[in-house]
């Protein structure tokens, strides 16, 4: 037992004091929090853009219809025929010109209207023009039935359905994707983790070999103590690198924020006052309040402490799996350019899971697809971590799905790490030519 | 319980490829012995057989008259042939690590190194990283870390190679100090005259089999044919002389120095009575050396495979 402490402190010292440890451990949250900054900065700059539209309005049934937005403004053109404002819009670089004829009414004035632009117009310019005159449209249309403008009013409001489990608790529509998008990070956390920490044990194995340390180490400790000495150490300084990250993420993401001058309770109130330039209705707002507490409820509601419980236990079990495959994959071959065959296998399952979590497990967390990925010992680590958002037993995962996927697990990680050894105990001896799956079977008989 | 190592039969198979086929050893206490061997004769399995890094498929092993078990890795010291260190770690931290695994409390690791490190005179290179080091300091450092749990039983494998021959005889004293002091060895190598130097008994395999072992001496004693050197000073030319000699004897090598009248060949005898070959050779001019023919270890070796591969 005391070789195996020896054997893990050397593997996490010998990673943790890496200069390409260190410089990665404390160079990622600042590339991390830069690309957040510039992300958000090229997207306010590219909704700040302020797209001026010259209108040639010869008609009297839009004369006031044109009222600048944040990001469109008008110019009026009076006076002038067609060729000399396309002209002129040319020339004072306006985005487009919108004409407008003079008609007899209504309806043949809007089969008259031209939008000319340099190039195609982009979608929202578009849409924001074409709603004005659908609008407009639409109501001379309803008033043409007698209906008051009181009423066309009355009749354009929002409506939205309002949702219910039942026992009669109101839902929150999309919960379900966030939930999952909560799963979903923590099971994309494993697996850049596993591929990560995964290479990490591969390579720490084959400079053992290629060092040719491992034949003197081996006559003094198990070769099985060493190969899990080295997993549980090299996981050790992946789980310090991520408790840095996580630390210095967001006192980074606090500072920047502090400059920036962003008040999170601002930024927390956001989407309600948007809605509210754009509602104009009062209740709306009370509405829109409401929607917030709810999602913030549901969100606490989500079993935390189960998430994380499970989160580590899922990553546990799914580490141990692949990392001891990584391992008997560094000791079958001499140099990292011979693993490519090998690694693709098992980066696969990873991959697959990923991908039908977010395809399958966001739309519908208990359907076949989904439970069966979440049972599958190479998949279920991610796919199940997916689902656990919605809790265990009534709503969520059935009690009986988490105990198979953990029992799964433990099975096949004992199958696994007991192949792998095998693998392993004779790999490491063997040098100079790159071995076969066929051979790698035949060494689980040595 | 003269005896540091038995092994009984001991037979390993890979796959198809067979690397032991029952072999049995004595290795006696407080020797040096030689475990010899072309490439692929199995000396390394046999070896690792030995350190507990395999297991044989049949056969057993005892080690002080006990079968060979996990409690007696502390008691082996390896250097095995193919060695390395880990390049980015400090020699001192590297080689206080290996130490602890071989069961070593910290202190006493340290104690020791340090005992070792200004013995070899390599003090100063504690804070040094491997990859700063050249192959044969390394090798110092390895031999260290071999010896330095003080093991009843040390093996090794081409312990020589990588040395410069200054420091090579460094560790060949070494080597004969800790036999002084008590330590079996167990000693693998190709180079034929440190086995001479330093071996008292000698295992030869070939291919997965034990062809030849027992007391180096005994050995030589067997493989010798009573063939003599001799050199003869001629009073006159040496006309005749060496053809009356070769009526009665095979004569080999022979070469003649005009100037000095000077006489080598080599002569081959019937049996080990030399009195009648020396009277008549005494007649034929003046006698100024007559020495027998040891065989060597490389000839023994050469000639036993050989014989073998003819088989």
């Amino acid at each position: 037992m005391s070789k195996l402490k020896l054997i893990i402190k050397r593997e996490y010292l010998a990673k943790v004091r890496n200069k390409s440890f260190v410089v990665m451990t404390f160079l990622s949250p600042v590339l991390m929090v830069g690309m957040i900054v510039l992300i958000a900065y090229l997207a306010k700059l590219n909704d700040s853009e302020n797209r001026v539209i010259t209108v040639l309005n010869q008609s009297d049934y839009f004369s006031n219809a044109f009222n600048a937005t944040e990001t469109i403004s008008y110019i009026e053109f009076k006076e002038l025929n067609l060729e000399t404002a396309r002209d002129s819009a040319l020339a004072m670089g306006s985005y487009g010109l919108l004409y407008v004829p003079k008609a007899k009414n209504l309806e043949a004035t809007t089969k008259g209207v031209v939008l000319y632009t340099k190039e195609s117009p982009v979608s929202y310019v578009l849409n924001t023009l074409e709603t004005i005159f659908q609008n407009r449209l639409r109501q001379s249309r309803l008033t043409k039935f007698g209906v008051s403008s009181k009423q066309f009013a009355d009749i354009d409001e929002d409506f939205e359905m309002v949702t219910a489990t039942f026992e009669g608790e109101q839902n929150v529509k999309g919960i379900n994707e966030i939930k999952a998008g909560i799963g979903g990070a923590f099971g994309y956390l494993i697996m850049m983790f596993i591929i990560i920490y995964g290479g990490f044990v591969m390579r720490s194995v084959i400079e053992e070999k290629t060092t040719r340390i491992i034949e003197v180490i081996i006559s003094s400790v198990k070769p099985f103590q060493l190969m899990l000495g080295k997993i549980i150490g090299t996981s050790l300084a992946g789980i310090t690198q991520f408790a840095i990250w996580i630390f210095s993420a967001s006192l980074l993401l606090l500072v920047a924020m502090f400059l920036m001058d962003i008040d999170l309770a601002a930024l927390s109130a956001g989407p309600g006052i948007a809605n509210n330039a754009m509602g104009g209705v009062a209740h709306l707002q009370a509405g829109m309040d409401n929607d917030m507490q709810m999602y913030a409820s549901e969100i606490l509601k989500i079993p935390w402490l189960l998430l994380i419980v499970s989160f580590v236990l899922y990553f546990v079990l799914g580490y141990l799996i692949y990392s001891s495959i990584y391992a008997a994959i560094g000791a079958a071959v001499d140099n990292e350019t011979d693993t490519q065959q090998f690694i693709f296998p098992i980066i696969l399952p990873l991959m697959l899971a990923i991908y039908v979590g977010f395809f399958s497990v966001f739309s519908n967390p208990h359907g076949p697809i989904a439970v069966g990925f979440s049972l599958f010992p190479l998949t279920s680590p991610i796919v199940m971590l997916m689902r656990l958002p919605g809790g265990i037993g009534e709503g969520g995962v059935p009690f009986w799905q988490f105990l198979v996927s953990i029992l799964l697990l433990i099975v096949t990680f004992l199958a696994i790490v007991w192949l792998a050894a095998k693998i392993y105990r004779v790999g490491i001896l063997m040098y100079g030519k790159k071995p076969t799956y066929r051979e790698l079977f035949k060494w689980l008989k040595y | 319980m003269n005896h540091i190592l038995v092994a009984e039969n001991v037979s390993k198979q890979f796959g198809e490829h067979t690397a032991l086929s029952n072999i049995s050893l004595e290795i006696p206490k407080n020797c040096i012995y030689g475990l010899l061997g072309p490439n692929g004769a199995g000396k390394t399995t046999l070896i690792r057989i030995i350190n507990q890094i395999t297991h044989p498929d049949t056969g057993s092993v005892y080690f002080n008259g006990k079968p060979l078990g996990p409690e007696h890795i502390a008691t082996i010291g390896y250097l095995p042939e193919e060695r390395g260190l880990y390049k980015s770690m400090k020699v001192g931290e590297q080689a206080l690590y290996l130490a602890q695994l071989k069961g070593l409390s910290k202190t006493e690791a340290k104690k020791r190194l340090k005992y070792w490190f200004d013995r070899l005179e390599i003090g100063d290179w504690w804070n040094k990283k491997i990859q700063e080091l050249s192959k044969g300091m390394a090798q110092k450092i390895q031999f260290i870390v071999t010896v330095l749990h003080e093991p009843e039983l040390l093996i090794f494998d081409e312990p020589f190679s990588g040395f410069d021959p200054i420091n090579a005889n460094r560790i060949k004293d070494e080597i004969l100090s800790l036999k002084e002091k008590g330590t079996s060895i167990i000693f693998s190598t190709h180079r034929m005259e440190s086995v001479e130097e330093l071996c008292e008994y000698i295992t030869l395999l070939h291919k997965s089999e034990k062809i030849l072992d027992g007391k180096l001496s005994d050995i030589k004693k067997a493989y010798k044919n009573n063939i003599f050197n001799v050199g003869l000073k001629l009073p006159k030319e040496k006309n005749g002389t060496l053809a009356s000699l070769e009526e009665r004897y095979r004569i080999t090598d022979q070469e003649y120095n005009k100037t000095e009248n000077q006489l080598n060949f080599t002569l081959q005898l019937p049996d080990d009575r030399t009195t009648q070959a020396l009277d008549l050779l005494k007649e034929k001019g003046n006698l100024n050396h007559f020495k027998e023919v040891i065989p060597s270890v490389n000839d023994i070796f050469i000639q036993t495979v050989n014989a073998k591969i003819n088989e």
